[in-house]
């Protein structure tokens, strides 16, 4: 059974596309070149609000390269064949975006060339440290995955090496939680409910990307998607959303129960400017009613509110990790409990925080990295979903 | 004398002849940063307290010597190093006022040490938190980690350093409590300039010690004593 990508991947648009991907990687190569040549002042960030914009980015693409893998797990781990044609593409999206996420994460670092420092020492009490082996161990697991299901001699693999992802990837999600878990000291982090929220998350914006990737390569290639496998994926992603939301609430509710951490939750949920504005129309309404309706809504659900709803889960995703990263930061350290403080370093007010072009043109490269593997992925071998049950349109 | 013999003795010369070459700027590099032959003790904790009561809202000479000192430029700006700062405190119910610096904690269980991947964050065997700038790759992982707010990321670049206090663009920094004075018998910049005694300066583990003495007889407290880090810098009078 053959598809069509390889020739229809040659045409024009495709061309025109991967130009453009091209161009935002090196926009983003540009940006990088002035950071390191005039260092972190030309970025928004400062002594206050240490991480910024380029984490947004790549935290979201490595949890959502954890959370694409779903997809392959349900194939593979639980046996369903409808899933399992979508393995492949849902392993190249995983490579595709923890290599545009960890590019983002490295070309951040005020060191980057010092990288061969970061491999040869290691702290093992660091979750940072720990990540290093995690990200780098889940392209290798992932690679071999991807071998074991599309090489036929090497089916009767498939499952101990999907069975492996499956374990590694909970496993990195935790460690990619664990960097805001284990920050004690401040009251935006430093709890437990965060490695399993950011788990469920993946689910659902890993799936969102699946959806849209999917949905694409379906038009380019005139097929058309099997109508019962669509509403049961559809319906999986609505049931993602939910819990995710459950889990922000629940982090939320328990905050607020603690009267030490109920200013913070004032500032992020109502006073904090930008932040709630963003919490409320960005998370919620947009990354969350918004697609529960295009998905559950009895006369939406077709494939176009199915694509709607994904980049409305990504989008939302997106306003929560602003919010959660540099939310969390704006609000003030409580070193000096029961006293109003002032200082020259920012004790006692809200960080001022204004990302600059630099770091919007490095975060949109981390984008560009994962569409150009992706494309490129298509492109040289077949990744395109097997539909089995139903082919129309396809020539 | 062989024909070998000659050979093999004006190669072991060359080879003398280059490895002094090779090792004497080393030692004299050694010389000029007025190096230790011997390590620091453990058997020191450094620490300091500070009172409060002294402290005057408005004075600032322990930020100005500190800046001197570690050759910081002395800007506020949120891109700016500050490794000391004041902070001016006002009891929210009772409306008591207080002013106090603030730097590096020099904690015995560092959050920045635990979290650093490359174990460039470190802690001295006498208690002193450190940042080795030859390792580390500035991700801020620290900065994030520390509940004092003490650490500084170095935004630009850097001229007319201190050769006693080496620092680097794209590294993380923080206050070193002086350690290339204390390294000379010496006592942390602040400290010696504080006109009102404030940060007295000392060797907790030492019984007969000023410090050690006062906070047996005082009542001190740790800044953020409920995290357990048990810092090496102590306040009275808040």
């Amino acid at each position: 059974m053959s598809y069509t990508s390889p020739n229809q991947s040659r045409s024009p648009l495709y061309n025109l596309l991967l130009a453009t991907g091209l161009l935002i990687v090196l926009g983003s190569l540009l940006a990088v070149h002035e950071m390191e040549s005039q260092g972190h002042i030309i970025t928004g960030m400062n002594n206050q609000i240490v991480w910024g914009l380029p984490h947004v980015f790549a935290i979201f693409l490595i949890v959502a390269a954890s959370g694409v893998l779903n997809v392959s797990s349900i194939g593979s781990v639980f046996n369903k064949p409808a899933y399992k044609a979508r393995g492949p593409l849902a392993g190249l999206l995983s490579i595709a975006m923890l290599g545009g996420g960890l590019m983002v994460l490295m070309l951040d670092l005020g060191r980057p060339d010092r990288v061969i420092v970061a491999a040869t020492n290691y702290n093992p009490t660091s979750v940072f440290a720990w990540n290093v082996l995690l990200y780098s161990g889940m392209f290798a697991a992932v690679v071999v995955y991807l071998w074991t299901m599309m090489e036929k001699r090497m089916y009767p693999w498939s499952k101990p090496a999907g069975l492996l992802v499956f374990v590694w990837r909970f496993v990195l999600t935790t460690g990619t939680g664990l960097i805001f878990a284990f920050l004690g000291a401040r009251q935006a982090y430093g709890s437990a409910i965060l490695p399993p929220m950011f788990i469920i998350l993946s689910f659902a914006w890993g799936l969102a990307v699946f959806h849209i990737v999917q949905s694409s390569i379906f038009a380019w290639n005139g097929i058309r998607q099997d109508e019962y496998v669509q509403k049961r994926m559809r319906n999986l992603m609505g049931v993602f959303v939910v819990s995710g939301l459950y889990f922000v609430v629940t982090y939320h509710l328990t905050n607020f129960y603690f009267s030490r951490q109920s200013a913070f939750e004032y500032f992020i949920l109502r006073d904090g400017g930008i932040y709630p504005q963003l919490f409320w129309w960005g998370y919620i309404v947009i990354g969350n009613l918004l697609p529960l309706l295009l998905i559950f809504h009895p006369a939406l659900g077709k494939s176009k509110s199915v694509i709607g709803a994904s980049l409305a889960i990504i989008l939302g995703g997106f306003a929560f990790l602003y919010v959660f990263i540099i939310g969390g930061q704006a609000f003030p350290l409580d070193i000096f409990h029961g006293y109003a403080v002032s200082s020259t370093f920012g004790d006692g007010e809200i960080a001022a925080y204004r990302p600059s072009v630099y770091e919007a043109l490095l975060g949109l490269g981390g984008l560009g990295v994962a569409f150009m593997i992706t494309a490129i992925g298509i492109h040289v071998l077949n990744f395109v979903p097997r539909e089995i049950p139903t082919k129309v349109g396809h020539h | 004398m062989s024909e070998i013999d000659t050979q093999r003795r004006n190669f072991l010369k060359t080879s003398a002849g280059a490895a002094a070459v090779l090792i004497a700027p080393g030692f004299m590099l050694f010389d000029i940063a007025h190096g230790k032959p011997q390590g620091a003790s453990n058997k020191v904790r450094w620490g300091m307290l500070i009172d409060t009561a002294k402290c005057k809202s408005g004075c600032n000479d322990c930020v100005t010597a500190c800046n001197r000192e570690n050759g910081l430029s002395g800007g506020t700006a949120a891109t700016d190093s500050q490794w000391i700062r004041k902070i001016e405190l006002k009891d929210i119910s009772s409306g008591r006022e207080v002013s106090l610096p603030m730097m590096c904690q020099h904690c015995e269980n560092p959050p920045c040490v635990d979290v650093c991947p490359t174990n460039a964050s470190f802690k001295r065997v006498d208690g002193i938190v450190l940042v080795d700038k030859h390792r580390c790759i500035g991700c801020r992982y620290c900065m994030m980690a520390c509940p004092y707010k003490a650490r500084s990321f170095v935004h630009e670049p850097l001229h007319d350093q201190n050769p006693d206090v080496p620092r680097g663009r794209g590294t993380v920094e923080s206050c070193t409590l002086c350690v290339h004075r204390i390294d000379q018998g010496g006592k942390p910049a602040c400290a010696e300039a504080c006109p009102n005694n404030v940060i007295l300066f000392g060797d907790l583990n030492d019984a007969d010690s000023e410090i050690a003495k006062k906070l047996r007889s005082l009542s001190s407290v740790q800044i953020r004593a409920d995290l357990h880090l048990n810092p090496g810098v102590r306040y009275q009078g808040i």
